[in-house]
């Protein structure tokens, strides 16, 4: 079975912001709710380099263990959606996750936040797949119509790859094999340091 | 931690209108957005077009109904010169969905934030929704008709009054080809050379300077051929933010090839982020530093000496003056070490083919067509234009500004550079089919004055007009000093922003002394919120190039056709179609349009675009905008898939109807379309068949020089019959060479017409019939010729480029021995330059203003902004003007990062108040400003100056508030990149 994933070629990110407003685009996401962000470390400096982040859709994912109404699941690609019915809002997802994926709606001080939205892969939720139902409350499901993430689709230097983690992992170790120094990942060097090439 | 938090909120969402914090927080439905804003109902009508949008989203917009039929149209992006295309899904007559376009070679399916995002623009929440016209400071909803009338009256009034050259006619590069070109032939019927767009002031410079080198006025290459490149320099190009899915095949290629990239700029960009090599300078100092890797390349031999003996002219007085910028003077002129500049010369010159990549950095200078000769010098005397992987690939910057250009909305040119002659005016008289006479009607006779000579009409209409640039200057100027019968007196503004050129305070100035002010784009721009005019000033709606069909010509020449994917929104209407309606009340429709296909359109008859792209396929025979037939091109947007990704050629299997061809016609695309020349990929290229794309350099500055020849010597394109340089193609030189046998009779007779008593001075480029370059090409020949470059363009006021210090200087020191060019007058108007450098430098300017101002752009926004900041997937990433200073400069100044900060400027007090971005992106002494932001001046909120309903969600201070006099003596361009600024915190 396939397993869904995103990795995020900090080579080529060049922070041109479009996974962000393509992500906008096909959800029709409010103001104020980012599923997918861009971030910059060193900005300005030598090695600046730029990330996109979402979901990481992760293996036995710490918001599913720390959500007190089990709202989150796993689909069979490998996809963590949740249900926003079942969802209280209470937060608690977003600080177990570890690269703030979860967004919600309202920033009051009293009350709730409303519900948790985050990215899903673009693959709707629990309603019946392509319904307007779940377009309102999830967004288009893309994996349903046989396609992949818009974000990754639309990358403007094919920096942002989505899809079978088995592929994916292929286009990348070519891509380092082509480039013939080191790996353009983020976090590399921190794992490595510079003395391991490739 | 509550009041902190209170705090925190109001910070971050004070810039925003009430509306868009609205958007920030709210729920989703309308009701509970009217109770929670706490608003009541009246002072809500203003939001009411939002409150809509909020609804529309609710009920999902975006939501595709898998059940129901859908359509998919092709169009490009309108926002960058990339020519990214588009993938639109329609329901309903409602645009659901966008999809990549795996097909395009250019773009591959992808896009940056803007393309991501432009279905946002037929949303069009904050668009004009119906004409409009302010009455006592009041705008006033009116009908087309009422709108068209009374401006076409008023027009009328001027015209008698001041003369048909008081009426200025502003035109775009968001124009389909189509629309640029009706655009220049209205101002021609209209008798007026007072037409231009944003090329003034991108790369007005760039054409100068490139054409007065080696012919034509454009990308040699493509943004696909850089794949081919081993070392790649971008000098003033941020091409990372201004053209990011450029990076797409540079990164690749630069993976690929293991190529050098290395880039030149005063700012470390995020283009440097991924560059092998940065290296820093000072700006305006562009010259210097190629002189300076000049001197090493000469100094060191790394020359190529066969092709400059070939194909290029005076490069041994080159190496003369570049003897003067050692190192030594170099480093001190620039900051650069001679090892840096050594080091990088090198690679240039011998890890080939290298590439030059410049944008506005290095043409929005007083010295901006000096700059861009002295960009082609370097490449030239490494031998590196017309093959594969080389070349001078210019970045244009808005979706059409190449065809916009092309089609002569420009003061000093009919269609396809032609020029203003009478030899041109002829030309387009026969291809309109309206007698030479009728223009020469048209135009004003100029009285004496000012010492100048009397002008009449036939001499006027052969005058360029007045810049862009200074349009303000030509309104508020002493009548003596402008050369034309009167001021300008009415603004006719179609799709062009108002914050983009310097001295916005004189703008304002310009705006209000105005008799007629006339805004046609689908957002008010700047034009339409700056002033304090109260009558007079009417808006348009026009819609975007997603709402009508038509050609652009993306940077790399490649012409692609649009498709209309929904109807025009609102009460918007197409170019086409009002420039129609205007000419139709200015009496001129019926001469102007008989060539055209009539059809119905939303309002009233419309020209349709096929026909005028069939108009342009009989006339632009200088440029190669022959062979692109509609049908062509529309062949090509649906074979896209067929198309090489590096070499941009149809595969063999492709289609019969596009097999062979290079993707997109790139002009030039030589003879009829039943000629089926391919398109030219790469200018210049000796390396094939001119039938193939081949070509060479064109001669068209004389054949000889001071005794020396200037046609190519011993170099020739593949196949050429004539193995030797030669002169453009005549037909007297058909019958020198024997060919014009060749011909058919029905194209000798068409040339017989053209010439009458002079058959043999019909050229290649005034021939109807195509004929000329059909042989031509038939013996392998060019039909431009095959001439030298010039490394010395002898007619322009620098033939070889110096150093001149900017106006603004930061180092007064060195303007004596570096002065700007002379005042002189040029299109129309004084240009005073050298005069305000001298009295800046006995000022002391530059100790009241320490900090060096650049501006450029940011990747969400594009050009004036009004646009891509009011759409509201793109506005929410960047809310705020700012300002990027150098920690050390912050310091010194207790600055700290996203704090309020006054930028002020060293003309007519100018000032602005932004943010903080405390940030080693710029150093010591530079202070970085996106030019996209307006609606804030020198402190004042102008929101309340949009109609209600299409403000931009972001507004913000424009940084021409800031920046001042400076103007390129050759072009008129502004000084955007160097001025001197204070900042203090606020």
């Amino acid at each position: 079975m396939a397993r869904m994933k995103f990795l995020c070629d900090a080579d080529r990110c060049i922070e041109c912001q479009a996974c962000v407003t393509a992500c906008k685009n096909e959800h029709e996401v409010p103001w104020g709710i980012n599923r997918r962000r861009v971030v910059t470390i060193n900005d300005g400096l030598p090695g600046e380099r730029s990330v996109s982040m979402a979901c990481m859709h992760c293996t036995d994912a710490p918001c599913a263990a720390v959500c007190p109404v089990a709202c989150f699941y796993t689909t069979d690609d490998g996809v963590v959606l949740h249900n926003k019915d079942t969802c209280i809002g209470c937060g608690y997802c977003s600080y177990a996750c570890p690269f703030g994926a979860p967004q919600y709606p309202q920033t009051a001080n009293f009350g709730t936040r409303g519900k948790m939205d985050k990215c899903t892969y673009c693959s709707g939720g629990p309603e019946p797949d392509m319904s307007q139902a779940e377009y309102v409350k999830y967004g288009a499901n893309r994996l349903a119509e046989g396609k992949l993430p818009l974000c990754a689709e639309m990358c403007s230097t094919k920096a942002l790859l989505a899809g079978d983690g088995d592929i994916i992992a292929d286009i990348y170790r070519e891509r380092v094999v082509t480039r013939g120094y080191g790996s353009g990942a983020w976090g590399w060097r921190t794992a490595y340091g510079d003395t391991v090439t490739v | 931690m509550l009041v902190k938090r209170r705090t925190r909120e109001a910070a971050s969402t004070g810039r925003l209108s009430q509306m868009a914090s609205g958007m920030a927080a709210k729920p989703l439905d309308r009701r509970s957005f009217l109770r929670a804003s706490g608003l009541t109902v009246g002072g809500l009508a203003a939001l009411t077009t939002v409150g809509a949008g909020m609804t529309r989203r609710v009920e999902a917009a975006g939501f595709t109904d898998m059940s129901q039929p859908i359509e998919v149209k092709k169009n490009m992006c309108t926002h960058c010169s990339v020519g990214c295309s588009v993938i639109a899904e329609v329901q309903n007559g409602v645009w659901v969905g966008q999809e990549p376009a795996y097909g395009s070679p250019i773009n591959r399916g992808t896009h940056c934030a803007k393309g991501a995002s432009v279905r946002e623009l037929v949303h069009g929440d904050r668009r004009i929704k119906y004409p409009m016209k302010k009455v006592g400071g009041e705008w006033q909803r009116i009908s087309w008709d009422q709108a068209l009338d009374e401006i076409a009256e008023k027009m009328g009034e001027i015209r008698a009054n001041s003369g048909a050259d008081s009426v200025y006619l502003l035109g775009s590069a968001k124009f389909s080809n189509e629309g640029a070109y009706l655009f220049r032939k209205f101002a021609a019927f209209w008798g007026t050379n007072n037409v231009d767009h944003q090329a003034r002031i991108c790369h007005s410079t760039t054409v100068a300077g490139v054409a007065n080198t080696w012919g034509y006025g454009a990308q040699t290459n493509s943004y696909n051929d850089i794949r081919n490149a081993k070392t790649v320099i971008f000098m003033g190009s941020n091409a990372a933010e201004a053209h990011p899915v450029s990076l797409q095949h540079i990164l690749e290629g630069k993976e690929t090839q293991r190529a050098n990239v290395i880039v030149l700029d005063p700012r470390f960009t995020r283009t440097a982020a991924h560059a092998t090599e940065y290296v820093r300078f000072r700006p305006g100092t562009d010259i210097a530093v190629i002189n300076g890797m000049l001197y090493h390349i000469f100094e060191n031999g790394w020359e190529d000496t066969e092709y400059i003996a070939q194909r290029v002219y005076g490069m041994d007085q080159v190496r003369e003056v570049v003897k003067d910028y050692t190192p030594d003077v170099v480093e001190d002129i620039t900051g650069v070490d001679g090892e840096t500049l050594k080091r990088v010369a090198e690679q240039f010159a011998k890890e080939r083919p290298s590439t030059f990549i410049w944008c506005m950095g290095g043409t929005q200078h007083t010295v901006g067509t000096a700059n861009v000769r002295a960009y082609n010098i370097l490449l030239l005397a490494t031998g590196n234009v017309g093959g594969e992987g080389n070349g001078a690939n210019i970045f244009r910057g808005h979706c059409n500004v190449q065809g916009a250009t092309d089609f002569g909305l420009d003061v000093g040119n009919l269609p396809c550079y032609y020029g203003l002659g009478a030899g041109a005016w002829r030309h387009w008289s026969r291809v309109w089919d309206v007698p030479y006479e009728y223009f020469v009607s048209r135009f004003d006779a100029v009285p004496a004055k000012g010492g100048r000579d009397a002008r009449t009409p036939e001499q006027n209409m052969e005058i360029p007009g007045i810049t862009s640039t200074r349009w303000f200057d030509a309104v508020t100027i002493d009548a003596d000093e402008i050369d034309q019968q009167d001021n300008i007196k009415a603004m006719i503004v179609f799709g062009h922003g108002g914050n983009t050129v310097p001295r916005m305070q004189d703008a304002q100035r310009g705006m209000n002394a105005l008799d007629l002010l006339v805004v046609a784009d689908p957002h008010p721009t700047t034009f339409a919120a700056l002033h304090s005019r109260t009558d007079n000033t009417y808006l348009l709606p026009i819609c975007t190039q997603f709402e009508c069909s038509g050609s652009r010509t993306a940077s790399n020449r490649s012409i692609q056709w649009g498709e209309k994917i929904v109807d025009p929104i609102f009460e918007s209407d197409n170019d086409y179609a009002v420039i129609h309606a205007l000419s139709e009340r200015l009496g001129f429709a019926d001469e102007m349009f008989k060539n055209y296909e009539m059809v119905q359109g939303k309002f009233g008859m419309e020209p349709t675009p096929e026909s005028i792209l069939r108009e342009i396929n009989r006339g632009g025979w200088s440029t190669g905008y022959t062979g692109q037939s509609p049908e062509r091109l529309k062949a090509h947007m649906a074979n896209q898939e067929h198309f090489d990704l590096v070499t941009l050629r149809a595969k063999p299997d492709a289609p019969a109807e596009v097999q062979g061809d290079y993707y997109g016609l790139p002009w030039p695309c030589w003879g009829t379309p039943e000629l089926r020349h391919p398109g030219t990929h790469i200018l210049y290229n000796t390396n094939l068949h001119p039938m193939e794309g081949g070509g060479a350099f064109r001669p068209r500055f004389g054949l000889e020089r001071d005794g020396e020849t200037l046609l190519a010597e011993g170099s020739w394109p593949q196949g050429s019959e004539i193995q030797d340089g030669y002169p453009e193609f005549t037909y007297a030189l058909l019958e020198e060479l024997g060919w014009d046998g060749d011909l058919t009779e029905q194209e000798r007779s068409v040339i017989e017409a053209i010439g009458g008593d002079n058959m043999g001075g019909v050229s290649w480029s005034i021939d109807l019939s195509g004929g000329i370059q059909r042989v031509a090409l038939e013996h392998g020949c060019v039909p431009f010729g095959n001439g030298k470059a010039r490394a010395i363009a002898w007619n322009l006021p620098d033939p070889i480029p110096v150093h001149r210090e900017p106006i603004y200087s930061s180092r007064p020191d060195l303007v004596a021995a570096y002065p700007t060019n002379e005042d002189r007058r040029q299109q129309r108007m004084p240009n005073i330059g050298k005069s305000v450098q001298q009295d800046v430098v006995e000022r002391n300017v530059a100790s009241d203003f320490p900090i060096i101002l650049t501006s450029g752009r940011l990747v969400e926004y594009e050009g004036g902004g009004e646009e891509t900041r009011s759409n509201p997937w793109l506005a929410e990433l960047k809310q705020d003007m700012f300002v990027e200073i150098n920690p050390e400069d912050a310091r010194a100044r207790g600055i700290v990062d996203g704090g309020w900060v006054w930028v002020t400027g060293p003309e007519g007090g100018s000032r602005a108040r932004v943010k903080a971005l405390v940030t080693e992106r710029v150093n010591r002494g530079l202070a970085f400003m996106p030019f996209h932001f307006a609606g804030w001046f020198q402190g004042e909120d102008q929101r309340g100056n949009y109609p209600a309903g299409t403000d931009p969600i972001v507004l913000g201070e424009s940084v021409n508030v800031i920046t001042t006099y400076g103007y390129d003596p050759v072009t008129g361009m502004h000084e955007g990149k160097v001025t001197l600024c204070q900042i203090a915190a606020a």
